[in-house]
């Protein structure tokens, strides 16, 4: 192996120690945490950000089940229950979805993949950090001073109109919020294009990078066309005139286009960069490169233009025409072409490798079987007839939770124990991790299944109260949610744990092949000591096991 | 023993840093890009998604004026009528000069003058202030008027603008109302418009001091050069606000 194409850092292979000198404890104190520009550390103060916003998210989602448990308003009033869901909704998505996976894995994972030092901007990322809390802030304090309960959609003339409630205070916060998720995938953008080391050419990058890539295409557009229609309800609800309410001439239903026009590609945002992770763990785990690279990788970026096309799709029964509705019925089930690619793609990739059911894997494994039955579904939902039926049931809460929580959350979680060892120089507990795995599988399918059922049988959602003979598949439905919510606190205990008591890591604890793994794990401030001349495709195992040969005779 | 040295690795990395000291040439060269022409690349590419991301903002606001022009065509060609043509082409050549200023003032930093710069980037300054100062005139005539919609907003000068001494067409009470929405969408847009103004002038007042102090004299020209692309697109955005709100369906003939 001559030296032009060895990626000159550290050697791969097992220390006893953690290396003495690293992002982490570079420097110390505080505010050097505060004031940071590394990408990694960043990283984890997001990652400490959302996992708190998460838990709060979650508590709602609890006080939601545990109401739902009896067909009577036995716990709350139904105004109380229409703030309780509306908060679930709002910090869920702004405050954990939109900005998982990319805010943390993607900040910490993609320079380092490309081979660069940073983001492009370090500076605007901390500031994007900084707007993700003020924007949280906000949400929060819309939440103390009496809630909102407008849903997450903060539907007009509802919103600007009817309910005396914080609508611009919490407005205000997902508008913070929504410039700092543009402001990441503005970074995002800007580093793969221009920051990328030499010999990463776009057809070497892993497809993690595709995807968020893609993702950030879709943060650039659509944010700014939220953030002006939520100035707009701000305004309109201020002045108390405006463009959305009918009473003066305003129109709602432009309301929903604009907001639709964000709203439904940000179902993509959250999707897409899960959608990397599973590709990574996939092929990690089945030691093959990813069946079908090229087209997994077009099909993000398809998948992101499709998105800008379908919002229409979320107003069948809202006074579009016959004839838009069917265009966008048509080109709804269009997207789940460029989603088959991948699914049919992991699925080859599995085949005849040799796989190996690490605790990542099972989570993408449960990623594959969630996100499938989510995304069937919403082929059914893009069907102008049975969308009609079905809109506003429980069958779409159980529809976008299978995909965004079955296929988000999992992915999450499968990257968050997956880089793990290379974010903390630790693993965490193997048995532990794999039972949190299982439990949160089986309490998730306990959870959603039966909304499925109850959402065919008619029963509508934001109500809370029901007939009762929806309670034997609600009380169903509470159960699966406190089995889940087991499978959520188990890996912020155990991974707390792990980052005192873990064991030692190493360099490449998966013998992956992608460039994070073949520096120190936790990696140096500046990442690589010297730029890496890649000289490879992505997840050639060939080539690494031919690199381990070498090290083995020159270090040995 | 070796694997000790292996993880600290002192050697290979102080050579490392002593050899990436050797191209750092500037100083405002930051250390995670290879090149200083890398960094000049990200920083004019990041601009110019920025960009794009400010035409996705306004073009909200742009769908809904077109949308609602046609549906309330009567309402908004007697509202536009109440705005000043004469304020709003003077505004128009005031900010394409200050729109000027900025393109010699990038040119004077490529060529590193400091004092043409510093002079350009005032007479940016100056007309961009210039311009505020016409719309706040602009702003206090639609009060007097009662053109600003809510509360003090007044319908009946549009049902019967003869009582008023209007030369306007008198419209149905529904569709008078319907001349709020107009003057709702010009606030929010020039108002949107304005208010990058007023961002963009407290640029110019850092820049300046920068340049001031010789920064930019000595081929690290990115920040104004992106500024000037920042300051370009708010000219735009007004180029087009202006034909949208003052000129098109001004006096068909009635």
């Amino acid at each position: 192996m001559s030296a032009t194409h060895t990626i000159v850092n550290l050697p791969d292979q097992r220390t006893a120690t953690i290396p003495k000198r690293n992002y982490l404890n570079n420097e110390d104190g505080l505010l050097s945490w505060l004031f940071t520009g590394d990408h990694k550390r960043i990283a984890i103060l997001y990652l400490i950000s959302i996992t708190f916003f998460f838990f709060i998210g979650g508590a709602f989602a609890g006080l939601i089940r545990l109401e739902l448990l009896t067909p009577q308003p036995d716990l709350v009033a139904s105004d109380t229950y229409n703030k309780f869901f509306s908060m679930h909704g709002i910090v869920m998505i702004f405050l954990f979805l939109v900005p998982s996976v990319p805010a943390t894995l993607g900040n910490f994972l993609i320079p380092i993949m490309v081979g660069a030092k940073d983001l492009a901007f370090p500076k605007v990322n901390l500031l994007s950090w900084y707007l993700y809390w003020i924007g949280g802030l906000f949400t929060m304090a819309a939440l103390v001073l009496g809630g909102v309960d407008t849903g997450w959609t903060f539907t007009t003339p509802l919103s600007t109109h009817y309910l005396n409630t914080h609508v611009v205070t919490a407005a205000t916060g997902v508008f913070i919020i929504g410039f700092s998720s543009i402001f990441t995938g503005l970074n995002f953008i800007v580093t793969i294009h221009r920051m990328r080391a030499p010999g990463m050419t776009w057809f070497r990058m892993p497809l993690f990078c595709w995807s968020n890539y893609a993702a950030s295409i879709l943060m650039v557009l659509g944010t700014p066309v939220l953030a002006i229609t939520l100035v707009l309800v701000a305004l309109e609800r201020l002045v108390g005139i405006g463009v959305f309410d009918p009473t003066k001439g305003g129109d709602p239903l432009l309301f929903q286009h604009l907001f639709w026009f964000y709203s439904h590609p940000a179902v993509y945002i959250m999707i897409l960069p899960g959608m990397g992770v599973i590709s990574e763990v996939i092929s990690t785990f089945s030691r093959k490169r990813v069946f079908g690279y090229t087209a997994v990788a077009f099909s993000s970026v398809a998948i992101a233009l499709f998105g800008f096309f379908v919002w229409a799709h979320h107003m069948f029964i809202m006074g579009v025409s016959n004839y838009s509705a069917l265009v966008f019925s048509l080109l709804t089930m269009l997207v789940a072409v460029p989603s088959a690619i991948k699914i049919f793609n992991w699925a080859f990739t599995l085949q005849k490798g040799s796989i190996t059911f690490e605790t990542p894997m099972l989570y993408a494994f449960g990623f594959l079987g969630l996100f499938t039955i989510g995304g069937m579904t919403g082929v059914f939902l893009g069907a102008l007839g049975m969308d009609i039926h079905l809109t506003e049931t429980y069958f779409i809460v159980a529809h976008f939770h299978f995909v965004m929580v079955g296929g988000m959350l999992m992915a999450f979680l499968a990257g968050i124990h997956f880089w793990w060892p290379k974010m903390t120089g630790r693993m965490y507990p193997e048995s532990l991790s794999k039972l949190a795995a299982v439990t949160t599988f089986i309490g998730f399918n306990l959870t959603f299944l039966p909304q499925f059922i109850l959402g065919y049988l008619g029963m509508p959602r934001r109500y809370h109260a029901y007939p009762p003979e929806f309670q034997v598949l609600n009380v169903l439905s509470t159960a699966g949610a406190t089995v889940l919510g087991v499978g959520y606190m188990l890996p912020l205990l155990y991974l707390g744990w792990s980052l005192k008591y873990g064991a030692i890591a190493g360099n490449n604890p998966w013998q992956a092949t992608g460039l994070e793994w073949q520096i120190q794990s936790p990696p140096l401030t500046e990442n690589f000591i010297e730029t890496p001349v890649v000289d490879h495709e992505a997840y050639d195992y060939e080539w690494l096991a031919h690199k381990t040969a070498q090290e083995v005779t020159t270090v040995g | 023993m070796d694997n000790a040295i292996v993880a600290t690795h002192p050697h290979t990395h102080e050579t490392a840093v002593a050899a990436e000291h050797e191209h750092v040439v500037l100083p405002q060269h930051r250390h995670h890009f290879e090149t200083k022409e890398q960094q000049r690349e990200a920083a004019t590419f990041g601009m110019w998604l920025f960009l794009l991301t400010e035409i996705m903002f306004f073009g909200g606001l742009f769908f809904a004026y077109l949308l609602y022009r046609n549906w309330y065509h009567d309402a908004f060609v007697v509202s536009s009528n109440q705005l000043s043509i004469p304020l709003g082409a003077a505004n128009t050549a005031i900010l394409i000069t200050s729109g000027f200023f900025m393109a010699l003032g990038v040119w004077a930093a490529e060529v590193q003058k400091k004092g043409l710069l510093v002079l350009f980037l005032v007479l940016t300054t100056f007309f961009g202030v210039a311009f505020l100062g016409i719309k706040a005139v602009e702003y206090h005539e639609k009060w007097e008027k009662h053109h600003i919609p809510g509360a003090h907003f007044d319908v009946s000068q549009f049902i019967n603008p003869q009582a008023y001494g209007l030369k306007e067409k008198p419209l149905a009470p529904d569709m008078a109302q319907k001349t709020q929405v107009f003057f709702f969408l010009y606030f929010a847009m020039t108002g949107m418009h304005a208010f990058h103004m007023i961002l963009g002038i407290g640029l110019l007042f850092w820049l300046t001091w920068r340049a001031n102090r010789g920064e930019f004299s000595s081929g690290y020209v990115a920040p104004i050069e992106n500024f000037g692309l920042y300051w370009h697109f708010v000219d735009i955005v007004w180029l087009f606000l202006f034909p949208l709100l003052y000129l098109i369906n001004r006096h068909p003939g009635y």
